[in-house]
């Protein structure tokens, strides 16, 4: 309100001589506009948020409370034996240790898999947007048409050539697997955030004397923090919910977390644990979940700043 | 033509530059003097930048040689040419200090701590850059930066500076303000400085000479007194002052022994005239400036008119006022004291001796 007192000294004088409206327009609470506004938004997050919370309430039920059928009343016993059991000793096929071991498999994957493929369009990005080698347009084509060719089509030779040096069934056949395919759109991500740089930065540092290497590492990489926080989310939660690459470039022993869950949710023998099935869920789904949490401003700011010219 | 340079310190030999089918620059030759001020001068698109980036070493060229202080430099990189360069835009790093800043092409060189020191401290003391040093870019003012981009070209210990507009970014009161510091600063160091600018009041201020461009070949390269009084051809007539040449088309006409200027039923007399070259009847350009043009002053001018005042624009200091003389639209400066109103007839009167006369076709002087 400080800076309305400010402001009002010349409506002040103004008020001396006329009477009607004058200073800010009153809003009302509950216009119709403010209804439409929030009923909007308020329908549409719950529509969103009522999944998840019956969800999160059947993973904290025993099984004869599932079986009596009200899935949205809250649980009368909480319990958390779904969840460990979803953890620690969950079945699937041979093994029944539960989901740790696809989560370990899950990191072991993604880690090496955002590492490098971040590294590698990085530089891409870098030297197609400002060392205009000759072909770069052409090379750059090539890869942005990439981008563009379905999965499936790639899928069979892919198994042929792991197979052939070695790899197949290997993390380090997965690890370069998403590597590969996460290269055109993180390059082109990368391309267009150097491109929104001034160029005269880049010169300037050339008559500085600083070489390819130096100009990335110590003037492009430090103004690019945003653009990498968006390439980690991006990758992170791609190759994180990555199901298909999983299941046909592993074996059982080192599937991803994602395979694994499947493997439980679909297990035919037995009774159906809903409850258990909701927590093992949850668990595969917390860590995009929490990148999300984490980072969310700056991937806004990210995705901004390879937008616009920063 | 300018008299040849016994020592350059930068040699252009034939250079061309070719985008593609588009030629930027034709087979330009200039050489400039040791400790010389050059400003590049001309429209955007005239490849002005172009060829300080050429000379910085920032593009590859398609023919010609480049010496640098005797050196050929053309297959060199930029670090290895001798030059700092200043750019339009300040491009400094914006993660580094202001120090770290001047340092940067010092440590990427490995030149030893305390020398590193030493020169910082020269430069900002020149520059009076010191209560900044540990600053952020984001954190200064546009002179500022334009500043620390002056000094990380000092601290270099070049030969040649490049500035590529350096004070286009910055406000009218900034820009004069820079514009004396620039010129202090080639007196201190007596540096070779080579300007690219699209400000005429830069380059007739700052040059020992200027180059005119246009269409990437330099059009006339002399000092800014001669370049301004007179102008080789049409182009740099018209480019060069503020408000622009008053040119009126017309015939140059030979009347027993003596030549004159005949637009319409006026007749211009030339007898004072310093012809370039030999006339030779036929369609001419006569071109005067605005302030060569004497207001009100009664007779004693070899050429005199009445004409119609149209438009009267006050500028302050003095007053543009606007012509009807025949059919063609005249400008005439005139101090603001003496300023006449719309519709007035008035008289004017000018010596042709201060005007230029250009070709009718080819623009060239005559």
């Amino acid at each position: 309100m400080a800076d309305v007192a400010s402001l009002s000294t010349s409506a002040q004088a103004l008020r001396r001589h006329a009477t009607g409206p004058s200073g800010p327009k009153p809003r009302h609470v509950l216009s119709r506009r403010n209804i439409f506004l929030y009923g909007t938004l308020i329908v549409v997050a719950l529509y969103y948020l009522l999944p998840l919370y019956v969800m999160i309430v059947t993973s904290l039920k025993g099984m004869p409370e599932i079986r009596l059928g009200n899935i949205f009343s809250p649980p009368m016993e909480i319990t958390f034996e779904p969840w460990v059991k979803a953890w620690a000793s969950a079945c699937t096929g041979l093994n029944c240790d539960g989901l740790s071991r696809g989560f370990w498999n899950s990191v072991r994957i993604t880690v090496p898999s955002v590492l490098l493929s971040i590294a590698i369009a990085s530089v891409n990005g870098y030297a197609l947007a400002n060392w205009r080698f000759k072909g770069a347009d052409t090379f750059f084509i090539i890869l942005i048409v990439g981008a563009f060719i379905p999965y499936q089509v790639m899928i069979y030779p892919i198994v042929i050539i792991l197979r052939e040096i070695g790899i197949y069934g290997t993390l380090t056949g997965l690890v370069i697997v998403h590597s590969i395919f996460g290269m055109p759109i993180l390059t082109l991500l990368f391309r267009n955030y150097f491109t929104s740089m001034p160029e005269e930065l880049f010169r300037a540092a050339r008559v500085d004397g600083a070489g390819f290497w130096g100009i990335y590492l110590r003037i492009m990489l430090p103004m690019s923090l945003p653009i990498f926080v968006v390439a980690i989310i991006l990758q992170v939660t791609g190759i994180w919910n990555d199901f298909l690459f999983g299941v046909v470039y592993t074996r059982p022993d080192t599937y991803p977390m994602t395979v694994q869950l499947n493997n439980i949710v679909n297990s035919v023998q037995g009774v159906k644990e809903y409850n258990v099935n909701m927590a093992a869920t949850i668990l595969t789904g917390l860590v995009p979940l929490i990148v999300y949490f984490i980072s969310g401003k700056l991937f806004v700011r990210g995705i901004a700043a390879g937008a616009v010219k920063g | 033509m300018a008299a040849e340079i016994a020592n350059p310190s930068v040699s252009i030999q034939d250079l061309s530059l070719n985008f593609g089918a588009v030629s930027v620059l034709q087979t330009l030759n200039l050489d400039v003097a040791d400790g010389e001020f050059i400003v590049l001068l001309g429209p955007s698109g005239c490849g002005k930048s172009t060829l300080l980036n050429c000379i910085a070493g920032l593009l590859d060229i398609s023919d010609g040689r480049i010496f640098i202080k005797g050196k050929n430099v053309t297959w060199e990189e930029p670090k290895d040419r001798g030059i700092g360069m200043v750019f339009q835009s300040y491009a400094l790093y914006p993660q580094m200090t202001v120090e770290r800043n001047l340092s940067f092409g010092l440590r990427v060189a490995g030149v030893p701590k305390d020398e590193i020191a030493k020169r910082i401290a020269r430069a900002a003391e020149i520059l009076q850059i010191e209560p900044l040093l540990q600053r952020k870019p984001s954190a200064l003012s546009g002179g500022q930066r334009q500043r620390v981009a002056i000094g990380r070209a000092l601290v270099r210990d070049v030969d040649v500076f490049l500035f590529d507009e350096p004070l286009s970014n910055l406000d009218a009161k900034l820009r004069s303000e820079l514009r004396v510091e620039i010129k202090l600063l080639h007196r201190r160091l007596k540096n070779t400085m080579i300007y690219v600018t699209h400000d005429q009041i830069e380059a007739m201020t700052l040059a020992d000479r200027i180059a005119v461009m246009k269409g990437g070949v330099i059009q006339q390269l002399d000092a800014p007194q001669t370049i301004y009084n007179r102008p080789v051809n049409r182009f740099v007539a018209g480019f060069l002052g503020s408000p622009a040449m008053n040119f009126i088309d017309g015939r140059l006409e030979k009347d027993g022994g003596d030549w004159h200027f005949a637009v319409e039923d006026v007749r211009i007399p030339l007898a004072t005239y310093a012809f370039e070259k030999e006339p030779a009847p036929g369609p001419a350009v006569f071109g005067i400036r605005p302030e060569h043009v004497a207001f009100n002053s009664g007779t004693g001018w070899p050429f005199t008119a009445t004409a119609n005042v149209e438009v009267v624009e006050p500028m302050g200091s003095d007053t543009l006022v606007w012509l009807k003389l025949g059919q063609q639209n005249f400008t005439v400066r005139v101090t603001s004291e003496r300023t006449p109103k719309n519709g007035d007839a008035v008289s004017i009167g000018f010596d042709p001796l201060r005007a230029s006369l250009f070709d009718g076709q080819t623009g060239d002087r005559i």
